[in-house]
C-alpha cells in the first residue's frame, strides 16, 4: 500500500503520472468545511436563543450521532459488525457515576470515563478478536450482558434499580443545561473530526481497503488485525463518551436502559439508512431518525418499527444508504477521504454541474471515494480521466 | 442432595436450551447465517399459541399441530425472500437484516400486545411432579420437554444422515457449487433447512411458554444468547454437541442458582466466555469455520 500512498501523497513529483493531478478535495469539500464551521458556531450559540427543551433534544441527537459514527467506523470500515457496543455505553455512564460518587465533577469525569472504556476495550478485543462475523456479533452482545449483570451486583452503584448522579447540586439548572449541551456538542465534533483524521491517515487507507475487500487488503500487506484492534478501542472510547453524556444529560442511570441492546439497534439503523462506510451517513441517518421520532412520537414505537423495516430494505437493496444515493447523483463528498484524479488540462474546480465530476467511483463497489491507485474505480467514459489514459494504477513500478 | 437435584434440573432445562439451539445451529451450518431474530421467533410462536388457544379453545399442548407447520412455512418464505436477498449481498448483510427483524418483531409485539408477561396455560401439568428420595423432584413438564428435545435432535440426526433430502442439505452445506453442479437447487434446500429451523424454534417457544412466563423482550435478552451459547459450547456442526452444550449451560446455571439465585444467568455467560477462551472448538472439538 505504501507505493500507492506515496504516489498519491506527492502528486507533484515528475514521472509518468505528471499528466494527472491528484487532489484530496474539491470545491465541494472546501464549501463543506466552511459550512461545518458555520454549523458548529450556530449550534454553539443555540443555548442563548432557544428553550432548554430544544437543546435537550439536540443533546440526544449528539449522543446518537457519536455512537452511530463509532459503529460506522467499526462496521463500515473495519468490517466488525458488533451488536454489543451498549457495553461501552453503559460502562461510560457507570464510570462517570463512580468518579462522581468519589467527589469528581461529572464533566471532568467524562474524559476519564472515555479513557477507561478504551482500556476496557483492549481485553474485550482480546476475547472477541478470535471470532468472525456472526460469532463476533453475538459474543459482543454476551459481553454487554455480562457487564450489566456484574454492575447490578454492586449496591453502591444502585444495583438493579440504578442511581442518581451526584455533583451538580449547587449548579444553576439553566447553566447545567447549557454546559451539558456544549459538552455534548464538543464530544460530537471531536468524534467526527477524529474519524475524519483517522480516515485520512495511513490507517484510513488501510481501513478503506479492508472495507472494500478484507482478503485483498491482507494480501497487499495491510496489517488487518492490528488496525481492527485500534479501531475497536477507538469505538469503545467513543461509545463510552456517549454513555458518559447520557448519564450527565439524564442525571441518573438505570442498568437495563444503559446496557440495552436498543442502543445497538439505533446506531445500526441510523448508520445503515444514512449510508454505511461514509462519514456523512451516520450524521444524515441520525437527523432522519430524530425527524421521524419527533413526527411519529404520539404513535408509540411505530417510528422504530418503520426505521427497522427501512434499514432492512436499505441494507439489501441500497447498501450505500441515502448518502450513497446523494453522493452518486451529485458526486459530492463533504468529508473527502479519498483522492480525486484530474488529467492534464482539466481544472480541479470545474464550473457547472455537468463538469462537476471527477472520476466516478465504480457503480458496483462499495467504495464511496475514488482511491488513487485502484484501477477498478476508474472507468466512466464521460469522466475527465479514463482508466486507460494515465491513471496511477497502470504506471510502472 | 440439593446439589444432585440442581444438576438434574440443569440437565432437564439443558434439553430446552438444546431445542432452542438446534435451529440456530442448523441455519448456521447450512447457510452460514446466524439468525439474530431466533429468540424473538420463539417468543412470537408462544404468542401465536396464546392466540390459537384463545380462539379455538383446544388444549394448549396441541397448539403445536398448528403453530409448528405455520412457522416452518414462514421459515421457508423468509429464507427464499429476505434472507436469500441478504445472502446475495454478503454474510454481514444477513446479520444486519436478521437483527433488524429481531428489533421489528420485539417492538411490534410491544405495540400489539403489551410489555406484560404471559404464560401458556396447561392446567395442573405446570406443577405436577414426582419425587425420587426426599430431595429430588422432577416436574413432568420439564421431563416431557427434555424427551421432546432429545427426540427432535435424534430425528434431525436421522433425517440429515439417512434421508435423501437430509443428504441434499448436507451436500449443499459442504459445497454449494458442487451440489448445484449435480442438479440441486441450493435456494430450495436453504428454504427447507430454514423451515426445519423455524419449526424447531416454534416448538422450543411453545415449550418455553409452558415452562415459564414470557414477554416481548425475553427473546433477545435471554433466549437468543442461551441458544447461541449452547451451540458454541457444544461445538459447531454436531447436534449431540449442541445437546451437551445446552445441558452444560443448564447445569452451570442451576448450580450457580444454588449459591445465589441472582447469579444464575451471569454464571452461564461466564462459563460460555471461559469455554470460548480455553476450548475455542467447543466440547465436541470440531473445527470452527466461522
Amino acid at each position: 500500500m505504501s507505493s500507492v500512498e506515496q504516489r498519491a501523497a506527492r502528486p507533484g513529483q515528475a514521472n509518468r503520472q505528471s499528466s494527472v493531478r491528484v487532489t484530496r478535495s474539491r470545491r465541494s469539500a472546501l464549501l463543506a468545511g466552511i459550512g461545518a464551521v458555520v454549523v458548529v458556531v450556530i449550534l454553539a450559540y443555540l443555548p442563548y436563543i432557544v428553550l432548554s427543551g430544544t437543546t435537550d433534544l439536540l443533546v440526544n441527537v449528539f449522543i446518537l450521532m457519536t455512537m452511530a459514527s463509532m459503529w460506522n467506523l467499526l462496521a463500515g470500515y473495519a468490517g466488525l459488525v458488533s451488536v454489543g457496543q451498549q457495553a461501552f455505553v453503559g460502562l461510560g455512564a457507570y464510570f462517570v457515576l463512580i468518579l462522581a460518587n468519589h467527589g469528581a465533577n461529572p464533566f471532568a469525569a467524562l474524559p476519564a470515563a472515555t479513557l477507561a472504556c478504551a482500556v476496557v476495550g483492549l481485553p474485550v478485543w482480546w476475547l472477541v478478536s478470535r471470532l468472525r462475523s456472526g460469532y463476533f456479533a453475538i459474543t459482543t452482545w454476551v459481553i454487554a450482558s455480562v457487564c450489566e449483570l456484574i454492575i447490578i451486583r454492586y449496591p453502591s452503584l444502585g444495583g438493579g434499580t440504578g442511581a442518581a448522579l451526584p455533583g451538580f447540586t449547587n449548579l444553576d439548572p439553566t447553566l447545567l443545561t447549557a454546559y451539558t449541551y456544549w459538552i455534548a456538542l464538543a464530544v460530537t465534533v471531536v468524534t467526527i473530526a477524529s474519524i475524519y483524521a483517522i480516515l485520512r491517515s495511513r490507517v484510513g487507507l488501510m481501513l478503506t481497503a479492508i472495507r472494500d475487500d478484507e482478503t485483498g487488503a491482507r494480501s497487499v500487506g495491510a496489517r488487518v488485525p492490528r488496525t481492527q484492534r485500534w479501531i475497536f478501542v477507538v469505538a469503545a472510547a467513543g461509545c463510552g463518551a456517549a454513555g458518559a453524556l447520557l448519564i450527565i444529560s439524564q442525571l441518573s442511570v438505570e442498568p437495563t436502559a444503559a446496557f440495552s441492546v436498543q442502543w445497538s439497534a439505533e446506531m445500526i439503523f441510523v448508520t445503515i439508512i444514512g449510508g454505511i462506510g461514509t462519514i456523512e451517513g451516520p450524521i444524515l441517518g441520525t437527523i432522519i431518525f430524530f425527524v421521524l421520532q419527533q413526527t411519529l412520537a404520539s404513535y408509540g414505537t411505530w417510528y422504530f418499527i418503520i426505521l427497522g423495516l427501512v434499514a432492512m430494505i436499505v441494507a439489501i437493496w441500497a447498501p450505500r444508504g441515502i448518502w450513497g444515493l446523494i453522493a452518486d447523483r451529485l458526486n459530492i463528498r463533504l468529508f473527502p477521504v479519498g483522492y480525486w484524479l484530474w488529467p492534464a488540462g482539466s481544472t480541479p474546480r470545474p464550473r457547472g454541474l455537468a463538469r462537476l465530476r471527477g472520476i466516478r467511483a465504480s457503480e458496483s463497489g462499495a467504495a464511496g471515494d475514488v482511491v488513487a491507485g485502484d484501477p477498478g474505480h476508474l472507468g466512466a467514459d464521460d469522466s475527465p480521466a479514463r482508466a486507460g489514459d494515465a491513471g496511477p494504477g497502470d504506471s510502472t513500478d | 442432595m440439593s446439589w444432585v437435584n440442581a444438576i438434574i434440573q440443569g440437565i432437564l432445562i439443558g434439553g430446552l436450551y438444546a431445542l432452542f439451539a438446534c435451529g440456530l445451529s442448523l441455519m448456521f451450518g447450512v447457510m452460514k447465517v446466524i439468525n439474530l431474530a431466533h429468540g424473538d421467533l420463539a417468543v412470537v410462536a408462544a404468542y401465536v399459541a396464546l392466540g390459537v388457544v384463545g380462539i379455538t379453545h383446544v388444549p394448549t399442548v396441541w397448539s403445536f399441530i398448528l403453530v409448528v407447520p405455520l412457522f416452518a412455512g414462514l421459515g421457508y418464505v423468509l429464507q427464499r425472500s429476505l434472507i436469500q436477498a441478504a445472502l446475495r449481498r454478503s454474510i454481514l448483510t444477513t446479520l444486519l437484516v436478521t437483527f433488524g427483524l429481531s428489533v421489528v418483531i420485539e417492538n411490534g409485539l410491544l405495540q400489539f400486545t403489551s410489555a406484560n408477561s404471559h404464560s401458556l396455560d396447561i392446567g395442573s401439568l405446570v406443577s405436577d411432579s414426582f419425587s425420587i428420595g426426599s430431595q429430588i423432584t422432577i416436574a413432568y413438564l420439564l421431563l416431557a420437554i427434555f424427551i421432546v428435545a432429545v427426540a427432535v435432535l435424534l430425528g434431525l440426526q436421522y433425517f440429515l444422515s439417512s434421508t435423501r433430502q437430509g443428504r441434499l442439505i448436507r451436500a449443499v452445506a459442504d459445497d454449494r457449487e458442487a451440489a448445484q453442479l449435480s442438479g440441486a437447487d441450493y435456494r430450495h434446500v436453504f428454504g427447507i433447512a430454514a423451515a426445519i429451523a423455524f419449526g424447531t424454534v416454534a416448538l422450543a417457544g411453545l415449550a418455553f411458554g409452558m415452562y415459564s412466563s414470557f414477554d416481548p423482550t425475553i427473546g433477545t435478552d435471554q433466549l437468543l444468547l442461551f441458544a447461541f451459547e449452547a451451540v458454541v459450547i457444544g461445538g459447531l456442526g454436531s447436534l449431540w454437541g449442541t445437546l451437551a452444550g445446552g445441558i452444560l449451560l443448564g447445569v452451570v446455571q442451576q448450580l450457580a442458582a444454588q449459591v445465589n439465585a441472582a447469579d444464575q444467568i451471569l454464571a452461564g455467560q461466564l462459563a460460555f466466555l471461559v469455554i470460548l477462551v480455553v476450548m475455542p472448538q467447543g466440547l465436541t472439538g470440531q473445527r470452527r469455520t466461522a
